[in-house]
């Protein structure tokens, strides 16, 4: 007799395969006769298929294999089409933005020319990906959270992308598509923008993000804890509760004297997800465009602790001129 | 409940072979060792692991110094022909020297690497022009650029440890054959391979052509705003990443990490360890001796020694510090050689050209900072320091006014802080007049808050530049 176990997943339902509830007119038909398959049952819902598609699926992969693609052969060209060096220097490779000397203009397509149509490609993508998402949901009765939490994402790389550039005149200020040079990058922003660690925004969205690993791992430990209960239905249990949603209320409650509801701790776990990129985007746009150096920004505010010196102090020599 | 048993089981098994592998075998690895170096919990710290750094250490070997030379006798140009640069020293000692170099640059190809040994006078080969040249930069280091060795001084060993060609030199990298923005795709930015220059990074594989060939670009270092909000700092992303790469190149050839030199809270705060003057002059060095002693030797080279762009070997900080923050550990290797402790007379007319290279100091914000014990307007040694340092400035630079702006932190009466704030100002202006320099180009602010926070920072008195 098979056991319900829950911290790996153990069982698995076997039944006849769904094919969804009917599409509403106008919209095309489903692809893939649906099928079970045992492994991805081990991590998930055993069911693959069907998928719809569509127009706006369609031209998002289009355009987002297209992007990859080009970045991948700028990598590959940079490595003189040596399919050896392009696996060994994979990390370090990068399809870089055009160099500062262009400004807004249209770079030369080996100048940066094409990172700037990749990077077009795939906000197009994207955006039609978001799109998707959006009529998805719609199609089914949905509500459209999913949409606007990814739009959250979409925001901060348009923000590093595209709004942040346009406002410092500037394609350069960009991040190049690459593994290592994007955590480049990254350091190098702090580092010419006075530490971001002094931004008010970029702690926020520090917060978010730990906070919203907290919550989720609070969350799923919670509902594991509470499945022998019947406590997985958490949908239903939102407007009928039972002895699961009872037994992990008061669990909390004993524990740290409050408890989410069913419903509310999904509140807590949106917002927390949506906030991290959201509060995280702002403060990437207000770097270099408002604030230029952090650290004496948060000086100026009273914001930075001052450390007792641990040296003498010492001068800036360049404020001395050289000698010789 | 008995997988978790059997789970459980298993893991506690894991962690006690784990435990008992460490008590069976004698651990190999040394652990890592630290030193604080600032105030705690500020990550200010030095980590090194043993293990790595032991045979780095044990790489700095000094020569013995050769017993002494007779210093009367007559002098080298006295007795031999062609002594250009090493004619004021006694013959005793001028053979010292040689014998010294030679076994410090050529010890296998012997005095046949410079000299004719037909006639040791004649200048035929590249190599004697070159180690003449070689001689008067290793002068100029040891007297001219003092603030970045602190007078422990360089020797031809400092770089070279016994190989014609010192082991750590640079040659512009040439730029990728498909930068070009006539082709296709293919151009790598200058960065993103895996370079040993840079760390393993993916920053710019080359930082020494843009900021060591000389001091022309060397304000473009400072890529940070010295401002909270914009203004005027252009600096984009990509020259933070060129300066970052250079920082990147200078803590592998020093052996430290960024805290080293720079604060954890900003990196472009004057306010942390010592070390980043030297750091400071050392870069200029760097551009000084690459500008004015090795890429006017060009011609002198033969092709096969130029690089692949037809450039001359040049020196960074990996040339001679090869792995230590201290050169040789800190051994004080030129002391015993005379030779190297003055400037010639010919190398002085050659450098006079060098503060053309210099940048023009630019003075403005804030140039000093007095600290103050809590409710004393006193004057600290620090203070003295930091006030004959502006006096020294306004000394130099003589179009250049200051002025004054006293602060107090907020314990206490709010009025008497006041006071205490502009006493304290009094007295730097006092202090500052003592020194010399005239009441008329020194000017008393009031700042716009003077109460600051409860920190020691807060009880100062600000030196800026006055427009």
């Amino acid at each position: 007799m098979a056991q319900y176990q829950n911290l790996f997943t153990q069982v698995q339902v076997s039944a006849p395969v769904q094919t969804g509830v009917p599409l509403p007119p106008g919209h095309e038909e489903r692809l893939i006769k649906p099928f079970m398959w045992h492994l991805m049952g081990r991590i998930g819902n055993a069911q693959i298929g069907s998928l719809y598609l569509g127009p706006l699926g369609l031209v998002s992969i289009i355009l987002g294999t297209l992007s990859i693609n080009i970045i991948g052969f700028n990598m590959l060209a940079q490595v003189n089409w040596s399919p050896v060096q392009f696996i060994r220097q994979l990390f370090w490779l990068a399809l870089e933005p055009p160099p500062p000397a262009y400004g807004l203009h249209l770079p030369p397509m080996n100048q940066g020319g094409w990172w700037l149509l990749a990077g077009g490609l795939l906000t197009a993508s994207m955006l039609l990906w978001w799109l998707r998402t959006y009529r998805r949901a719609r199609a089914l009765g949905l509500g459209t959270h999913v949409a606007w939490a990814f739009a959250a994402a979409i925001w901060l790389f348009l923000v590093l992308g595209f709004f942040r550039p346009v406002l410092m005149g500037s394609w350069s200020e960009a991040v190049p598509f690459g593994i290592f040079p994007h955590l480049d990058w990254t350091a190098a922003f702090s580092l010419r923008y006075g530490n971001l660690f002094y931004n008010p925004f970029h702690a926020l969205s520090i917060a978010f993000l730990y906070g919203s690993t907290l919550i989720f791992a609070m969350h799923a430990a919670t509902i594991l804890a509470v499945s022998r209960f019947g406590g997985e239905r958490e949908i239903e249990q939102i407007v009928d509760r039972g002895t699961a949603t009872e037994r992990a209320a008061l669990f909390w409650r004993w524990t740290m004297g409050f408890n989410a509801t069913m419903e509310s701790l999904h509140r807590w776990g949106w917002w927390f997800a949506v906030l991290c990129p959201l509060v995280g985007g702002i403060g990437i746009l207000l770097t270099g465009t408002v604030v230029d150096n952090w650290y004496l920004w948060s000086v100026k505010h009273g914001v930075a602790p001052a450390y007792p010196a641990a040296v003498p102090l010492i001068i800036d020599p360049a404020t001395l001129g050289v000698k010789p | 409940m008995s997988r978790f048993f059997k789970f459980g089981a298993a893991l506690l098994f894991g962690v006690t072979a784990l435990a008992g592998c460490e008590r069976g075998v004698p651990v190999e690895r040394p652990p890592m060792d630290s030193k604080q170096s600032g105030f705690r919990g500020t990550g200010m710290v030095q980590i090194t692991n043993p293990r790595i750094t032991a045979p780095v250490l044990a790489r700095q070997v000094v020569p013995d110094a050769a017993p002494p030379a007779a210093t009367e006798g007559p002098t080298a140009k006295q007795v031999l022909q062609n002594v250009q640069v090493l004619g004021d020293l006694s013959i005793g000692e001028f053979t010292r020297t040689m014998t010294a170099i030679t076994a410090w640059v050529a010890p296998k190809e012997g005095c046949a690497y410079c000299h004719n040994l037909a006639n040791l006078a004649e200048d035929s080969k590249y190599t004697k022009i070159v180690a003449r040249r070689m001689i008067q930069m290793t002068q100029h280091v040891n007297v001219d650029w003092k603030q970045h060795h602190n007078g422990t001084g360089v020797t031809c060993w400092t770089c070279h440890r016994g190989n014609v060609i010192p082991a750590n030199v640079w040659f512009t990298t040439p730029p990728s054959q498909r930068s070009g923005s006539n082709l296709l795709m293919g151009d790598d930015a200058g960065q993103n391979k895996a370079s040993d220059v840079v760390g393993l990074t993916s920053l710019p594989y080359d930082p020494f052509t843009p900021y060591l060939s000389d001091n022309k670009a060397i304000a473009d270092i400072r890529v940070y705003g010295s401002t909270a909000l914009p203004k005027n700092n252009r600096h984009s992303i990509k020259q933070a990443e060129h300066t970052y790469s250079l920082m990147m190149h200078m803590s592998g050839a020093l052996g430290v990490n960024c805290t080293f030199c720079h604060n954890t809270h900003s990196f472009s705060s004057w306010d942390g360890p010592v070390q980043r003057v030297n750091a400071w002059y050392g870069i200029r060095m760097v551009g000084d001796l690459n500008a004015s002693f090795l890429k006017p030797l060009t011609a002198t080279f033969p092709p096969e020694r130029l690089g692949p762009t037809g450039d001359v070997a040049k020196v960074n900080c990996l040339t001679c510090h090869q792995g230590v923050n201290k050169p040789l550990n800190g051994a004080k290797m030129a002391k015993d050689y005379p030779a190297f402790l003055t400037v010639s007379q010919q190398v002085a007319a050659s450098v006079t050209a060098a503060p053309a290279n210099a940048p023009t100091p630019d003075i403005n914000g804030v140039l000093g900072k007095v600290l103050f014990e809590s409710g004393k307007s006193a004057l600290s040694a620090q203070a003295q320091e930091v006030i004959a340092a502006a006096a020294k400035l306004l000394k130099d630079n003589a179009g250049v006014k200051i002025a004054l702006s006293g602060y107090a932190d907020k314990t206490g009466n709010p009025d008497a802080n006041l006071a205490l704030a502009k006493q304290r100002a009094i007295a730097v202006r006092d202090a500052l007049k003592a020194g010399g320099v005239a009441d008329d180009r020194i000017a008393l602010k009031k700042p716009e808050f003077v109460i600051g926070g409860a920190e020691s920072d807060a009880r100062r008195v600000e030196i800026a530049a006055a427009k």
